[in-house]
């Protein structure tokens, strides 16, 4: 077979500050092919996406479009390279037809006569397959029609190489089949597709390539049928590159014995399918798989995060309700969430008001912390969990990401949780922080505090954990724990039996 | 599959249908008007005088849908209006022509519509800020070019506020027996044709549209290609613009400058955009609904008055409660469409 280079990109390099978020990478899309990009969160896909789209600026690299350097400055300068984007965000106008939406902002002229749009609407809608009409207001059509609507769009532009940026995230099964359809249809036609998914199922259904990155380095290229997918998953995870420390014996034999704080039984929520859970008082579990497997609605559903649909919650053996945060809270349940600018941090307010906001919930607002308990509240987890900052009044949005982290775990820590959820506490900051707070996690558990550790690496888990329950496509698939924690075994039950 | 869905009618945009519920209260509400409360509402003079009354006002509410559908908002409306008229009574006053006295009132507004835009658009700063801002300075400078009331003595123009359109099969006979016919003032005119050509602008032009699509969702208008910013700015300079025309206009017809001309005007223009179906929110609109919208509020003060409650407030209240009844309606009518598109998909 005849392979058609459309575009590479060579040693591409890319900092943030503090960070290489692409160190040395290469990427080659052939004419009609399909091409799976692949990793955990972190690993770079987004921002190699984003130097191709124009919306970053590589450092170091060189890109060419059959052959021939070019350079992106602009999504526009993309597009007029043939580089089309769908984002997961439906990036178009929901108050406008989808005629105008397939041809605003590159109209031919000023005067627009809306009954042409229409028809050429129509007709490449209708080659497409699309079964919308150019004349429908685009916010009328349903999720997956407005992707294909943009997808129309970029292939009326000429596109030779379409970016497809997790399109499938909030589609259904019939609609991600639909778009799998029109996906072979332009592969058919000789457009390169870039398909970026955390699906591990839909990769192996359309693409015919895959190329991980892990970290910010490329792992490898591999054609689909010569990359079973247990060694994607290991590919993407990566073997340990921080077995720097040893963290002492975890005293999984000790919190067996211990009772049950917690229990679960079909607990499921808006988001969250229904499952079964336990911890002991003193124990540390995780939940582990990749992203989008659930993990973090199974803890948002513990936490009453999300809208709950049903299940009985025991704490300490008694019948409770858990419908929203507050509740949890009362029952000593403390949540730090998995996105923390979103759901964490507030970042114009000081460290000393992060930290003793949790504590001002639960006590409520009619009884303020006076200033001089919350400035030694402040002080003193400043000082235990080594929080680098300029004062405990500096803001906190101006620390960095793992001092941030503490300052949210000082916020838990402060209203003496007896269960604490952990949701990729370690995402984003570096090694020595990292390993601070999964030290911290023994020594919380020593203390009988229960901890539910969530994190991309399996190393990590692996080092705190007692007992794993790993989910796949929002299920639960296995518990693991004893001589059954190790790397390979986890990453087999992650890609699904077999090895 | 493509047979199936064309046969399917294609619902009303939220536009449309908007728009379509004012027209119809608009309609209920006079015809209602006509037979409860007869009198002036029975002659179509009370048609015309509510439009020679508001001629400036339909024209500030066009420039005000197109900023609002662009996701903005222009308060300064109101107070370049009256400044606008306060310095063409002046220039007239001193000597001036009425031809470079209408320039003076497009230049000031475009004045105006042009640091606004510029501030809001390049340099990101709350247009809610920035008109504020803009409407004191405008406020202001009216009061220092005059705190006295200034009547124009200008002849030529005198003769032109006098032009009236007379429209005789409207008319009526009086009891006299002579024909009274009906009267339009030229300023009506130039509201129609402001209201025409903005409708042109967004209806049909490239521009138009992509006010459009910025005020439906920013982001994706960036992405689609679209020069926001650029657009941003040119929906604020023709704010500035309508409000010089509307200036003038409103100058024509009291033939007066006074600092407190065009009064609570900016608030009066939101209103009538809203009940003409125009989303605060931005992405939709129309300026048939918004002229519709100057209809209806200006119906609702007439038979407030009818009705006699002759003291100002009870105009305000319900205005007021108007405002809020069209807000209400606009919300269910909207979220009861969208939850049974969810059901369908």
């Amino acid at each position: 077979m005849k392979e058609d280079v459309l575009l590479t990109m060579r040693h591409i390099e890319k900092r943030f500050p503090g960070v290489l978020a692409l160190n040395d990478v290469d990427f080659t899309l052939r004419k009609g092919e399909i091409h799976a990009l692949m990793g955990e969160n972190g690993a770079g896909k987004s921002t190699l996406i984003k130097i191709l789209t124009g919306v970053y600026q590589m450092d170091r690299g060189e890109v060419t479009i059959e052959g021939t350097p070019i350079s992106i400055h602009s999504p526009q300068d993309a597009q007029n390279n043939g580089i089309s984007t769908v984002y997961q965000e439906i990036t178009l106008c929901p108050n406008l037809t989808v005629a105008e939406n397939m041809f605003i902002g590159r109209e031919d002229s000023a005067w627009i006569r809306h009954k042409d749009y229409e028809k050429r609407a129509d007709e490449i809608l209708e080659k497409l397959g699309i079964p919308t009409r150019g004349v429908t207001q685009l916010g009328r059509c349903s999720l997956a029609i407005q992707q294909m609507v943009a997808i129309a769009r970029a292939v009326d532009m000429k596109c030779k190489v379409l970016i497809l940026d997790e399109p499938t995230s909030s589609l259904d099964d019939k609609e991600v089949n639909m778009l799998f359809k029109l996906m072979r249809d332009l592969k058919a036609q000789g457009v390169g597709i870039i398909f970026v998914t955390h699906f591990l199922e839909q990769v192996y259904e359309v693409s015919d390539r895959i190329t991980v990155l892990r970290n910010g380095e490329l792992v490898g290229e591999y054609p689909v049928e010569q990359l079973p997918q247990v060694e994607l998953v290991a590919k993407m995870i990566g073997k340990s590159l921080d077995e720097l420390s040893n963290l002492g014996e975890k005293n999984e034999k000790a919190a067996e014995k211990n009772d049950v704080f917690y229990e679960a039984e079909s607990l499921s929520s808006s988001q969250a399918l229904p499952f079964n859970f336990k911890i002991h008082k003193g124990e540390v579990n995780g939940f582990t798989g990749l992203l989008g497997s659930g993990r973090s609605e199974s803890v948002r559903a513990i936490f009453g995060a999300d809208k709950i649909n049903g299940g009985t919650v025991k704490i300490k053996g008694e019948n409770v309700k858990i419908t929203r945060p507050i509740d949890a809270m009362k029952h000593g349940i403390g949540y730090l969430a998995e996105d923390r600018k979103r759901d964490g941090i507030i970042a114009e307010l000081s460290v000393r008001e992060n930290i003793i906001l949790a504590l001002q919930v639960m006590n409520g607002f009619f009884k303020p912390i006076s200033r001089s308990e919350s400035e030694a509240f402040a002080d003193e987890y400043i000082k235990v969990l080594n929080i680098k900052t300029a004062s405990r009044e500096t803001p906190v949005g101006s620390l960095s990401g793992g001092n941030q982290q503490k300052v949210i775990l000082a916020r838990w820590l402060l209203t003496h949780p007896d269960y604490l959820i952990l949701d990729e506490p370690t995402r984003g900051i570096d090694v020595g922080t990292k390993l601070e707070i999964q030290k911290l996690v023994l020594k919380l558990a020593e203390d009988g505090v229960s901890v539910t550790f969530i994190s991309s690496e399996v190393e990590e888990m692996l080092r705190t954990c007692s007992r794993l329950i790993v989910m796949r496509d929002r299920h639960v698939v296995g518990e693991l724990k004893g001589d059954d924690l190790n790397q390979a075994q986890v990453m087999k039950t992650i890609a699904g039996g077999e090895a | 599959m493509n047979n199936i869905v064309g046969k399917r009618r294609e619902p009303l945009s939220d536009t449309k249908l908007l728009m379509t519920i004012t027209i119809s209260i608009f309609v209920a509400m006079y015809l209602l008007a006509m037979a409860l409360l007869g009198g002036g509402f029975l002659h179509p003079q009370q048609i015309f005088d509510m439009l020679n009354d508001n001629a400036s006002l339909i024209i500030v509410s066009c420039g005000l849908t197109i900023v609002m559908i662009g996701g903005g908002i222009d308060i300064s409306v109101g107070a370049v209006t009256s400044l606008v008229v306060m310095s063409c009574v002046l220039y007239l006053n001193n000597g001036g022509n009425i031809f470079v006295a209408a320039l003076l009132a497009i230049g000031i507004g475009l004045a105006f519509g042009l640091v606004h835009g510029y501030l809001i658009s390049y340099l990101e700063i709350q247009p809610f800020i920035v008109t504020l801002a803009g409407m004191f300075f405008a406020r202001g400078m009216t009061t220092i070019l005059s705190v006295n009331p200034q009547k124009v003595t200008h002849e030529g123009f005198q003769s032109l506020r006098d032009v009236k359109i007379e429209i005789s099969w409207l008319g009526y006979t009086a009891k006299n027996g002579n024909l009274v016919p009906a009267r339009m003032e030229l300023g009506v005119v130039i509201a129609f044709v402001c209201l025409i050509a903005v409708f042109i602008l967004l209806k049909y032009l490239r521009l138009g549209r992509c006010f459009y699509a910025m005020g439906g969702n920013q982001q994706s208008a960036l992405m689609l290609g679209i020069n926001v910013k650029r657009t941003r700015f040119l929906s604020y300079l023709m704010s500035g613009c309508l409000s010089g025309i509307s200036g003038f206009v409103f100058m024509m017809h009291t033939g007066a400058g006074n600092a407190t001309n065009a009064a609570g005007m900016e608030m009066n223009a939101i209103a009538a955009a809203i009940i003409g179906g125009t989303l605060l929110t931005g992405g939709v609109g129309n300026v048939a609904g918004t002229f519709f919208g100057v209809l209806t509020l200006t119906t609702i003060k007439k038979i407030v008055v009818s009705s006699g409650l002759n003291d100002p407030w009870w105009q305000n209240i319900t205005t007021g409660g108007m405002l809020c009844f069209f807000i209400l309606l606009q919300s269910v009518v909207l979220s009861r469409r969208n939850g049974s598109k969810k059901k369908q998909s």
